[in-house]
């Protein structure tokens, strides 16, 4: 019988949860590395026993972890994370010219054909990519340093590289993610890339409609339709058609289109789960109601999913790495909250469980779909 | 033997036993000398302490030893005698910083 392992990261350690394919009785373990932040951590689908994860601390630097037993055993592997020749500047928040520094790992996502190879977003943003499971790492350069680089300023969580995207039908194409720079392509393996942010309007930028400078949180992508994108952006919904070339605004009637987590229905392309939160100034649910909203058909029009999540006094929020779905045939989707609680439903959206109610704050909820 | 004491979390990440780690230290004992063989002993260790590359101190590490932080002395300068004969530990930890 099938099962899932659903892959947590907090702020004080990460968390393994196991259940089989009725996803009713869970098992956790942890806390793994425990008091250091775990801001990511992932399975790579050649080898699911191989997970790696973002270990890192204010005071000992970065540690990136990788386990080979499907987290039961861990070893630290490789932390170096060296800028390809001389940095440079980028803008710092007061738009001063700031060099680029590494701080931390943000997301790893591990090859969809070769078990040791591995990517890593950091901060300062950059893509990184290792080829030995972990144990050196090399800077995708030609990110960097393709022309606007000197022009990305951080988001209030710092200059991240969060979101990697692998093309499944294409091994040149990767999609990649910055706050706040935007959203960029390569379609030849890492060497060359281009801004892909024609449509997004940000109104707390200089220039709205600029190719880079926006805040995008998260985008998502079904394996199915490699060319179909979809965008939580700091405000906005968003979806491409064309891979990015241009982006239409798909926020429709939801309450607030305010965000981190954007996800698809493993089964469904059209249809994708947001958390509206209410501001970027407050930073939790509309009337503290936690609501998750579906669309069924790509955007624009959104039913609330309310049965199991809390509908009064909840003022958690659900950060950008902090959503997944698993591949049973009744889709499963999970997301993870600052106030520490993992939400799990087994039926693709309509009723939600608590799996675990009292971690350290979530920062990134992954889902691995085993035999 | 140079006597180190490591931060829980680093002895965690270490796997090291116990309280101390023991280290032999070729030639003149310095912050630099000593860092250069704690992390060739326990290379997991590296950059944890102080940045790769630079070499520099991470801004929450402190050295302690003999009732005086040496956290700002040039990483070449001696140590006290009392740790490079042993009888007192290079105390190394994380500045408490966040509350």
């Amino acid at each position: 019988m099938s099962h899932v392992r659903v892959l947590v990261g907090t702020r004080k350690g990460a968390f393994i949860l196991t259940a089989d394919g009725k996803r009713e009785d869970w098992e956790i373990s942890g806390p793994h590395f425990a008091g250091w932040e775990i801001y990511h951590i992932k399975g790579s689908p050649v080898d699911p026993n191989r997970i790696f994860a973002s270990q890192s601390s204010g005071w000992f630097g970065q540690v990136i972890q990788r386990s080979n037993d499907g987290g039961k055993t861990w070893e630290a592997v490789g932390n170096k994370f060296a800028y390809d020749g001389v940095p440079g500047t980028h803008q710092w928040y007061d738009g001063t010219a700031h060099p680029w520094e590494f701080k931390r790992v943000w997301h790893l996502e591990p090859s969809l054909t070769e078990a040791d190879m591995v990517y890593a977003g950091v901060e300062d943003a950059a893509l990184f990519r290792s080829t030995d499971a972990g144990q050196t790492w090399e800077e995708i350069s030609g990110l960097r340093k393709h022309g606007t680089g000197p022009h990305w300023q951080p988001g209030a969580g710092g200059m991240c590289l969060h979101t990697i995207i692998l093309d499944p039908s294409n091994t040149g194409r990767i999609y990649i993610a910055i706050s706040a720079a935007g959203a960029f392509r390569t379609d030849d393996g890492g060497a060359t890339w281009k801004p892909i942010n024609k449509g997004l309007y940000s109104k707390y930028i200089p220039d709205p409609t600029a190719e880079v400078g926006h805040c995008v949180h998260h985008v998502a992508m079904h394996r199915s339709r490699p060319n179909v994108l979809f965008m939580q952006k700091h405000w906005d919904v968003m979806r491409s058609d064309d891979a990015g070339d241009y982006w239409q605004e798909v926020s429709g009637n939801l309450p607030t289109d305010f965000g981190f987590v954007i996800d698809v229905h493993a089964h469904e392309p059209e249809t994708i789960y947001v958390v509206p939160i209410k501001s970027d100034g407050e930073h939790f649910p509309l009337d503290g109601k936690l609501r998750v909203y579906r669309s069924r058909v790509g955007g624009n029009e959104w039913e609330p999913l309310t049965n199991g999540l809390p509908q009064s006094d909840c003022y958690v929020n659900v950060l950008r790495d902090a959503m997944a779905v698993d591949t049973l045939d009744s889709c499963g989707v999970y997301f993870g909250t600052t106030g520490g609680q993992v939400y799990a439903s087994a039926d693709a959206g309509d009723t939600w469980k608590p799996i675990v109610r009292d971690l350290p704050a979530v920062l990134s909820v992954e889902v691995q779909t085993l035999p | 033997m140079i006597r180190v004491e490591l931060p829980a979390h680093l002895r965690t990440l270490a796997r090291v036993k116990g309280g101390e780690v023991m280290l032999e230290v070729a030639g003149p004992v310095t912050i630099q000398s000593l860092l250069d063989a704690l992390e060739a002993a326990y290379p997991v260790l590296q950059g944890a302490i102080r940045d790769h590359g630079t070499l520099r101190r991470r801004p929450f590490i402190r050295f302690f030893a003999c009732s005086e932080d040496l956290s700002h002395e040039p990483p070449d300068s001696l140590l006290p005698v009392a740790v490079a004969s042993g009888a007192e530990p290079l105390i190394i930890l994380g500045a408490i910083a966040g509350g």
